[in-house]
């Protein structure tokens, strides 16, 4: 077995005991980036100097003997995670030459404890998208099928995981950006309760929906990444000051006794058969392992799909008002200051944000406000009720991540609606702000990965670690490797 | 509420993007299909609900107003498109 092929608890122990030095495990991992990067397409910008300078500190750490756990792992970080002095484009022409001038905070402390970027990830631009299609510089292919997308918006994040170009990645999400492309790349990502992990540094998309998380291999790995990043900052206002467990510690718990609740609303008529039977199975597997099934009910939560694309789209039109061509990103010259704008944005903003921002300014102008947004509003306190209320029964709640296995390339681009349905199953918890984790439970007959989606209460990701490692330890679907083939 | 193209030009206009005539007949259709989505909130009864702006109870968080090091000038007009004497300039507003 190759380094770059390893998980990061097993590659820890090789750094640990002297095995491979960090700068060898970073050379390893780069060349092999490389080699199949022009296949895969998972990153905008490689840094592999800086990975290499990075990995030489990481080898004198480890010899001093104060390393954590991620000292010397080469990691991927999506390219809306501001880097100081490395280029942060938000997958948009917009940014295309930005420079941070400092580090987000969770760039911070994934350099505290000692890890290494091997580059920045692709992505949607401004992280709107289910496929990455939408990023101005590049189409991200899905490992197991190169005909196929990798899902979105983190899907440079999610590809470099699956093909082992990174142990593991950082990701964001607003209605499944980080659950969706991972379960189309059969890899473990995590949503975050919102407030667990800090935005400051994050280039916004929807700010009372947005949410830092990662990607990894497998569960454990997950774990120990949450405990990396996790924790209150005083730079964001709206990071929470809740204790932080250790999660791998937690996650080694047995399921034994946890109730876990099945929402009849997420198995629709119609839905893909394959999509469903894996999930089934995998339920059927937690029961085995002495988990309680119970149904429940969120009645209000197929209208999350609409809630939030009135919701999301209004935040951002707000967000992004900020690229005028004043004071960083793309200025096209106009006549007046007005004409610079509209010309700046015309040129800098694709499609797919110039309609989100369209469809936000909409429901937020007047005569419109009360119809559109203050309806979404209600609605998402009517879904955040259902969940309150499941929750008194359960301690975790089982659906589908996705509701299909990954498609082609242009199948969805051409009709924004279609498109917008990947993340029927995703976008309720980001309007609740509960933590959802997204783990491998199955590969559709053409070989496609299948995710099963868990959903907890706030600030309680230890019980969704704990659900999908014992889920993951009697499955062997981690242990299955993409080919990099198209099919 | 059927959106028309006029609307769709107003609101290009409120957010400042500059839209070719295809445009604007490409984002009509677009976004009326997605409103018309959208509408299947007026199934469930919001009568006596509240907004929820926020998905956690949040409170307005304070610090010390005390000075500490932030960003330089230079690091701040670093990203500039036309940075001048420590300024931002930008086209003629009036």
């Amino acid at each position: 077995m190759e380094p770059f092929q390893k998980t990061i608890h097993e590659v820890s122990a090789d750094l640990k005991s002297k095995k491979i030095s960090s700068v060898e495990l970073t050379k390893n991992v780069m060349d092999h980036l490389e080699k199949v990067e022009p296949k895969v397409q998972s990153f905008i910008t490689v840094t592999r100097d800086e990975a290499l300078r990075q990995a030489a500190e990481a080898d004198k750490r480890l010899a001093s003997g104060s390393a954590t756990v991620l000292t010397g792992i080469p990691l991927g970080i999506k390219d809306l995670l501001c880097t100081k002095g490395v280029r942060t484009t938000c997958g948009s022409k917009m940014l295309e030459n930005f420079m941070p001038p400092y580090n987000a905070t969770v760039v911070e402390r994934l350099n505290a404890a000692g890890s290494i970027m091997v580059g920045k990830t692709n992505m949607d631009e401004y992280a709107m998208g289910s496929s990455t299609e939408t990023s101005a510089y590049q189409k991200t292919k899905n490992p197991w099928n190169l005909a196929c997308v990798p899902g979105g918006s983190s899907g440079g994040s999610a590809a470099c995981v699956s093909a082992d170009q990174a142990f593991a990645s950082l990701g964001s999400d607003t209605g499944g950006s980080i659950r969706q492309p991972a379960a189309l790349c059969g890899i473990v990502g995590l949503k975050p309760t919102y407030g667990r992990v800090s935005r400051y540094g994050l280039i916004a998309f929807a700010s009372s929906l947005d949410q830092i998380g990662p990607f990894s291999k497998d569960v454990e790995d997950c774990a120990i990444m949450m405990g990396a990043i996790a924790g209150h900052d005083p730079k964001d206002s709206t990071s929470a000051d809740v204790p932080v467990p250790d999660y791998v510690a937690e996650m080694k718990k047995s399921a034994k006794g946890l109730k876990i609740g099945i929402p009849k609303e997420f198995f629709p008529d119609g839905l893909n058969k394959e999509v469903s039977e894996a999930v089934k199975k995998a339920i059927e597997e937690l029961k085995k392992l002495g988990a309680e099934i119970h149904e429940v009910s969120l009645p209000a939560s197929p209208y999350g799909l609409a809630a939030y694309y009135v919701l999301a789209p209004s935040e951002a039109s707000s967000n992004l008002a900020r690229y005028d061509g004043v004071r960083y990103g793309l200025r096209v010259p106009g006549e007046n200051i007005v004409e610079m704008y509209s010309k700046t944005r015309a040129a800098g903003f694709g499609p797919e944000v110039k309609r989100r921002i369209m469809l936000g300014t909409y429901a937020l102008s007047s005569g419109y406000y009360d119809a559109y947004y203050l309806k979404a509003l209600k609605v998402r306190r009517l879904i955040k009720q259902d969940y309150d209320k499941a929750f008194e029964k359960v301690d975790v709640i089982a659906t589908p991540t996705a509701p299909n296995p990954a498609f082609r390339f242009g199948e969805k681009t051409g009709d924004p609606l279609a498109m917008y349905l990947e993340d029927v199953f995703t976008v309720s918890i980001n309007i609740t702000g509960m933590p959802g984790l997204s783990v491998p439970c199955g590969l559709s007959k053409s070989g496609l990965p299948i995710g099963l989606q868990l959903i907890g209460k706030p600030f309680d990701e230890a019980t969704l670690l704990r659900t999908a490692y014992a889920y993951e330890q009697a499955t062997d679907w981690h242990k299955q490797k993409p080919s990099l083939r198209e099919g | 509420m059927a959106l028309s193209e006029k609307d769709v030009q107003y609101v290009a206009k409120l957010a400042r993007l500059e839209v070719t005539n295809e445009e604007v007949a490409k984002y009509t259709q677009q976004l009326a299909n997605i409103l018309q989505y959208v509408e299947q909130l007026n199934q469930l009864d919001t009568s006596n609900v509240e907004p929820l702006t926020h998905p956690l109870d949040m409170k307005n968080v304070f610090r010390e107003d005390v000075v500490v090091p932030s960003l330089t000038q230079q690091e701040v007009l670093s990203n500039a498109p036309e940075p001048q004497s420590g300024h931002f300039k930008v086209p003629k507003i009036m």
